[in-house]
């Protein structure tokens, strides 16, 4: 330690040190109010909220955990089927080890280990892709893809292809139950999913360390960091994320199937980019990933208020909203580095 | 009386609210060999783009071969004859030798369908001009880069170059790559053809230049003629600050040995290498490209692990088979390449600097302990000198000499047994250059074993207390700096 005393770093503003999150909340509130003045009568309703409030958390935790392995500059592409895998396989314990007519002791543990379960075998799934992406450097966007068959490819097995129904009453009931009559189960989850990865971000070694990874591996394993386990804690804890996506599908529907919510991997990397998570990697964080779930959260459930609008038409505007976001983006950093170097 | 090719009046280009270039004027004659210096940030580079249409200026004018123009494109750059050989060369690396050459030419002749005997024709042409003896068929990227150099350049005069601007060209050569270079130079000049030399090694600047041009913070210092320069004049131009050259002294007392190797090898890299530092000294290896020097470098902190042989640290074997194992055993390096290999550019200063000591100083959890971090990163910062006005600042926005400080600082910090710098001083100017020398010497003085590995001979003899010569991945020699000379130096490390 050198013996000059120093002044502590003056940190910005919360607003001002994180641009990005002020841009969103912005966006947010402006698409808010749009929908308030196109759809009054449907949009400002408690129903229309609780409804909302039990959607966006699965594709929201599938969100955060594409974005936490965008953060170290790869992709995970089979977050959807990491979240079917884990639901399927415990659907089957579920169903098979306590079968109607189980007493409610046996069915509660049953329910509980299976949950453990999925969220083990998510984990390991993220492991599989953790270790392909950093022993053996196959680029994240063929591991994944490869993994996503594969997991899809065990789902289909273990289910024969037909949804698995009949799960034990319980596991529905709690799962779409609401806190003190007002807050869904799921959104709590999600809350409390993104707090904690929030703080791992921002807070830990950990996250302070995949950022750098993301911004420049090599560069990483110079300073001395283990640049190998962090890839596969990286990817395990997307995968851990899945898995409680896909048990709360699994609640939601009521049922367990293979080839769940396909359309959520797309659409999960759109709202990690929308968050403002960089797909080269190093930048983004969780509250912007979360500002963008809710962002797409409204523009979708008004788009379902407008009976003449198709929901065909629903892909067109993702794929403008992606585009727009990306150029949006480009535009801001050439901005923002024109500004800093001279 | 002599023509300008160019000239530039009262430039101005500012970015954001960074003033790049406060006003200046300079001028090229025809057939001239014209050096422009200038510390990093100093506005070169910004006043090279502006001259090749890359940037437009916010004021100012510029005539080339008489026609003034407000702002130029790069289409009339080109035009005018102005060709920029960039530090990057902007070659193609997955096209032939041939391709590489004569791509434009084509592009220009327009067309649909490639004659490739034209292009053969028109490549070897460009070749001959330059002295270009490679394989036409051979695929770029396999090429030396002092190879890779002449094809940008040989691509230039394809163009109808008449000013050749060449951005720091030497900075990766070796020296005999280097005279290879200059002999071309002086060929193109005597073919009428004018040059801008950017550099900002005074032994060139001599050596190749009739005229040149400094310029500090933006404006220029001066312009003169070669011949009245001197090395303290050069050095208080570019910099504003009086230097004085100095030889390793303190801790010319070696202590015990730290970090040995002995017959450690890697396979297409080194052979054999036994060699012994110790506490407070300050060792240097150098050797030409491609001699064996930073796969050694790689090898000691576990990068690329040796194959064979062994590394002691306090007369104990240890096993470092990755840069964690280095660091635990209290060993780190600063890699050769500070844009690639040290610096995470899109991260801010203080990132850059606490990375190595998050896990230190956070607690169990792994939550770190931002404050401290944050108190011993600003202390770096100022102790160090790195010259930012905020140290939440992306580190790419600093200069070269401040970015090199900040990969040390990340170290500095550690309770380290030994350092390893590679080329700790490439790309950096006079100034920085000088800190960093003084930043090295105190630590070698507190007891740390330091090992300096660079080509840069000047800065080994006047850094090191012993120098190891490399060649062909051996250890071929060594000298006592106190008793030896450059000469003796680069004659050891150039020998066949």
């Amino acid at each position: 330690m050198p013996e000059t005393l120093s002044e502590p770093v003056r940190r910005p503003g919360f607003f001002g040190r994180d641009k990005n999150f002020t841009r969103l909340l912005a966006i947010f509130v402006l698409v808010f109010i749009g929908c308030a003045i196109l759809k009054p009568d449907l949009f400002l309703k408690a129903s229309n909220f609780q409804s909302m409030a039990k959607q966006f958390p699965e594709f929201g935790l599938l969100s955060i955990g594409v974005a936490l392995t965008m953060l170290t500059g790869g992709i995970d592409l089979s977050v959807v089927n990491i979240g079917n895998l884990a639901a399927v396989l415990a659907a089957r314990v579920m169903i098979s080890f306590a079968p109607k007519g189980s007493s409610p002791e046996q069915t509660l543990t049953v329910v509980v280990a299976a949950m453990v379960l999925a969220l083990f075998v998510g984990a390991l799934c993220g492991a599989v892709n953790g270790l392909l992406v950093s022993k053996i450097g196959i680029p994240a966007i063929l591991a994944t893809l490869g993994t996503q068959q594969l997991f899809m490819g065990l789902a289909i097995v273990v289910t024969s292809g037909r949804p698995i129904s009949g799960l034990p009453m319980i596991y529905a009931r709690y799962g779409n139950r609401n806190i003190f009559g007002a807050v869904p189960v799921v959104l709590a989850v999600f809350a409390v999913s993104a707090l904690i990865v929030g703080v791992l971000l921002s807070r830990t070694r950990f996250g302070a360390k995949l950022y750098m990874l993301g911004s420049n591996a090599t560069a990483a394993r110079f300073a001395g960091i283990n640049v190998d386990r962090l890839y596969v804690l990286a990817y395990m804890l997307s995968g851990l994320l899945a898995a409680v996506a896909g048990l709360i599908m699994m609640a939601r529907s009521n049922s367990a199937k293979a080839d769940y919510g396909i359309s959520y991997t797309m659409q999960s990397i759109l709202i990690a980019v929308l968050g403002g998570v960089s797909p080269n990697g190093g930048r983004g964080n969780v509250q912007g990933v979360v500002a963008a779930v809710l962002i797409l959260q409204l523009l979708s459930s008004v788009l379902n208020m407008f009976e003449n609008i198709s929901n065909f038409y629903r892909d067109i505007l993702w794929g403008i909203v992606m585009i727009g976001v990306l150029i949006i983006n480009y535009l801001i950093n050439v901005r923002d580095l024109r500004r800093q170097s001279q | 009386m002599t023509e300008n090719i160019l000239e530039a009046r009262d430039v101005r280009k500012s970015f954001g609210g960074v003033k790049a270039l406060k006003g200046v004027s300079m001028s090229i004659r025809k057939g001239e060999i014209h050096c422009l210096a200038g510390e990093n940030g100093c506005g070169k580079s910004t006043l090279i783009k502006i001259v090749s249409g890359f940037y437009e200026p916010d004021a100012g004018e510029i005539t080339i071969n008489g026609t003034t123009y407000d702002r130029i494109t790069t289409a009339q750059a080109i035009r005018e004859g102005v060709q920029v050989i960039y530090q990057d060369l902007s070659v193609f690396p997955n096209l032939t030798v041939m391709e590489n050459l004569a791509i434009n030419h084509q592009l220009m002749a327009g067309g649909t369908l490639v004659n490739w005997s034209g292009i053969r024709r028109t490549a070897e042409a460009a070749a001959a001009l330059t002295g270009l003896s490679v394989d036409m068929t051979e695929l770029v990227e396999n090429l030396s880069l002092a190879d890779k150099q002449l094809i940008a350049i040989s691509r230039a005069l394809l163009s109808n170059a008449k000013l050749i601007i060449m951005d720091e060209p030497t900075t990766a050569l070796a020296k005999k790559e280097v005279s290879r270079l200059f002999g071309i130079i002086k060929r193109l000049q005597a073919a009428g053809i004018s040059i801008l030399f950017v550099s900002h090694k005074l032994d060139e600047v001599f050596e190749i230049s009739e005229r040149f041009t400094i310029f500090r913070s933006g404006e220029n210092v001066v312009t003169g003629d070669t011949g009245g320069l001197d090395d303290r004049k050069f050095a208080y131009y570019m910099t504003g600050r009086e230097f004085a050259e100095e030889r390793f002294a303190a801790g010319a007392v070696p202590g015990e040995p730290v970090l040995e190797t002995r017959a450690l090898t890697l396979e297409n890299g080194f052979y054999d290498v036994s060699l012994t530092l110790r506490k407070g000294e300050i060792l240097g290896i150098t050797g030409l490209l491609g001699s064996g020097r930073s796969e050694l470098a790689k090898a000691l902190v576990g990068y690329v692990p040796a194959d064979s042989g062994q590394i002691l640290l306090n007369g104990l074997p240890v096993r470092i088979a990755s840069v964690v194992d280095a660091v635990r055993h209290g060993v780190a390096c600063v890699p050769e390449d500070r844009l690639t290999e040290g610096l995470f550019l899109i991260q801010s200063i203080l990132d850059n600097i606490a990375v190595s000591r998050w896990d230190a100083l956070s607690n169990r959890f792994g939550v770190i302990r931002r404050r401290e971090v944050e108190r011993e990163a600003a202390a770096w910062i100022r102790s160090l000198s790195v010259a930012t006005r905020d140290p939440l600042l992306p580190v790419q926005t600093l200069s070269g000499g401040n970015q090199q400080k900040v990969v040390l600082a990340r170290w500095l910090a550690n309770d380290l047994k030994a350092l390893i710098l590679n080329g700790p001083t490439v790309g950096v100017d006079i100034g920085a250059k000088y800190d960093i020398h003084r930043i090295i010497r105190g630590l070698a003085g507190r007891g740390l074993a330091v090992l300096v590995i660079s080509d840069d001979l000047p800065e080994v003899m006047s850094l090191c207390n012993r120098v190891l010569v490399m060649r062909s991945g051996r250890l071929a020699g060594e000298l006592a700096v106190k008793d030896s000379t450059t000469e003796e130096l680069a004659e050891l490390s150039m020998r066949e």
